[in-house]
């Protein structure tokens, strides 16, 4: 039984192999039935919109159907039944189990308790490799991901999708640049792995200085809830906004990309810039689940 | 007084049980505490701290009367003592002894240090670390502790 828990327990040679089974279906490689009769559960514990709904669209196209734990207010949950409970009740309801949760290690713990596959769609400030996998992907359709330059900007300490993609970074030989203010840079378990790995992270606190490096800059949301009041929050997130003026000195080939939701991080006016390709990005993620759900379940 | 004449003074032989020398200076107590002996044990105890050793400068023994200490529970002692030896007594001589050695995995031992880790709450599982060359990893949430381990010690 194969279980999509954290990057960390991918290859290299694994994550290209979902990447070209991604494209395979990108490029319409897939029949539309090949989950027919399947289920797949969501529970998410936390807010989700792309994540979710590109699962349940990647689903769809597959030819399998959805439940969900729509509302954990009204589930068993409110009663304090435990998350090992509730993922071996589920595990006779579905065929495979998508979860988000606030927890670190969430999705290791359902797995232990699950006897279908689980796949890990956020856990805490932990890992997302779906997410990753759709990053990676949208890197690597416009650019080769050996040798390239990547800045990853933003909140870098409490930021999911950062901590998964540094470690798939690790696999590949890129450069990888950490552009955080005080406070929010790469927690050290990341750092100390990378070490471990031989990869250097090399660490920043001005975007500017290094924007003509980069071949992709991968922007994420710095919340508002880390800072103690409004002013520091607004005068650290002003900072490392990304305008089309801060742009204009990286490279023609740069491209942006962001998880998503973005909030004022990345300028509108970037969104009519060639370099923009977060939306592309988001798009990648049903291809790309398709890929991981036909993995986990074919 | 000669050195022996002081070891006897300070810890008097056991006729059966198990005596863990070199234990790391000052590590005594936390090396109880990994073994599950509290203040509420009915086995008798012998401590004592900062005794003077050729081999490690200064360290701790601790003797524990009637109980044979399993690999699984000595193994342990090697997070925070790696050079204690372990003696099992029997009839006042030594009838096996043997180092530690550290597991791969470490059940129940150490708290993660992360409080938004999903093992620190109630869910019915026991911490879990993989031990790594400069320490220790929480195979939940991946937090890694690399100094005072003994702080994590449940």
């Amino acid at each position: 039984m194969k279980h999509i828990i954290s990057i960390r327990d991918f290859t290299r040679e694994e994550l290209d192999g979902l990447l070209d089974h991604a494209r395979r279906i990108e490029q319409g490689g897939y029949a539309g039935n090949e989950l027919a009769g399947r289920i797949l559960a969501l529970l998410f514990f936390e807010p989700s919109t792309r994540t979710r709904i590109s699962f349940e669209t990647a689903m769809a196209r597959l030819g399998g159907e959805r439940i969900s734990l729509d509302c954990v207010e009204a589930s068993s949950i409110v009663k304090g039944e435990s998350l090992a409970d509730t993922i071996r009740v589920i595990s006779g309801y579905a065929d495979a189990i998508v979860l988000r949760h606030p927890k670190e290690g969430a999705a290791r713990l359902a797995a232990e308790f699950a006897s279908v596959p689980v796949i890990n769609a956020g856990d805490g400030a932990g890992q997302h490799p779906s997410q990753t996998l759709l990053d990676l992907y949208t890197i690597r359709e416009h650019l080769p991901l050996r040798g390239i330059e990547i800045g990853l900007l933003g909140d870098l300490r409490y930021g999911r999708t950062v901590h998964s993609l540094t470690y798939a970074l690790s696999l590949y030989d890129v450069m990888v640049h950490a552009i955080a203010p005080e406070g929010l840079k790469l927690p050290q378990n990341v750092i100390h792995e990378m070490k471990e790995r031989e990869m250097e992270v090399h660490e920043w606190s001005d975007i500017s200085k290094i924007i003509g490096d980069l071949d992709v800059l991968y922007v994420t949301r710095i919340q508002r809830e880390r800072f103690p009041d409004a002013a520091s929050y607004y005068s650290v997130a002003s900072s490392y906004r990304v305008t089309p003026e801060l742009l204009a000195g990286g490279k023609p080939h740069l491209i942006v990309l962001h998880p998503l939701p973005r909030l004022d991080e990345i300028d509108p006016r970037v969104d009519s810039l060639p370099h923009a390709r977060y939306f592309e990005q988001a798009r990648n993620a049903v291809p790309v689940r398709m890929a991981l759900l036909k993995e986990v379940m074919g | 007084m000669s050195n022996a004449a002081g070891k006897a003074l300070l810890i008097s032989p056991i006729r059966n049980g198990t005596v863990i020398d070199h234990i790391s200076a000052g590590e005594a107590l936390n090396v109880l505490k990994i073994l599950g002996i509290t203040g509420s044990t009915t086995e008798c105890l012998s401590i004592a701290t900062n005794v003077t050793s050729g081999r490690i400068g200064k360290k701790d023994i601790v003797k524990i009367e009637n109980r044979e200490l399993k690999k699984e529970e000595v193994d342990r002692i090697a997070l925070i003592a790696p050079k204690a030896t372990i003696n099992i007594i029997r009839n006042f001589g030594v009838f096996e002894k043997k180092g530690v050695r550290i597991p791969p995995v470490l059940k129940g031992v150490v708290r993660c240090p992360n409080p938004g880790c999903i093992s620190n709450t109630m869910e019915p599982i026991q911490s879990t670390f993989e031990v790594i060359p400069k320490g220790l990893r929480c195979m939940y949430c991946d937090w890694v502790i690399t100094k005072d381990i003994a702080n994590y010690i449940i």
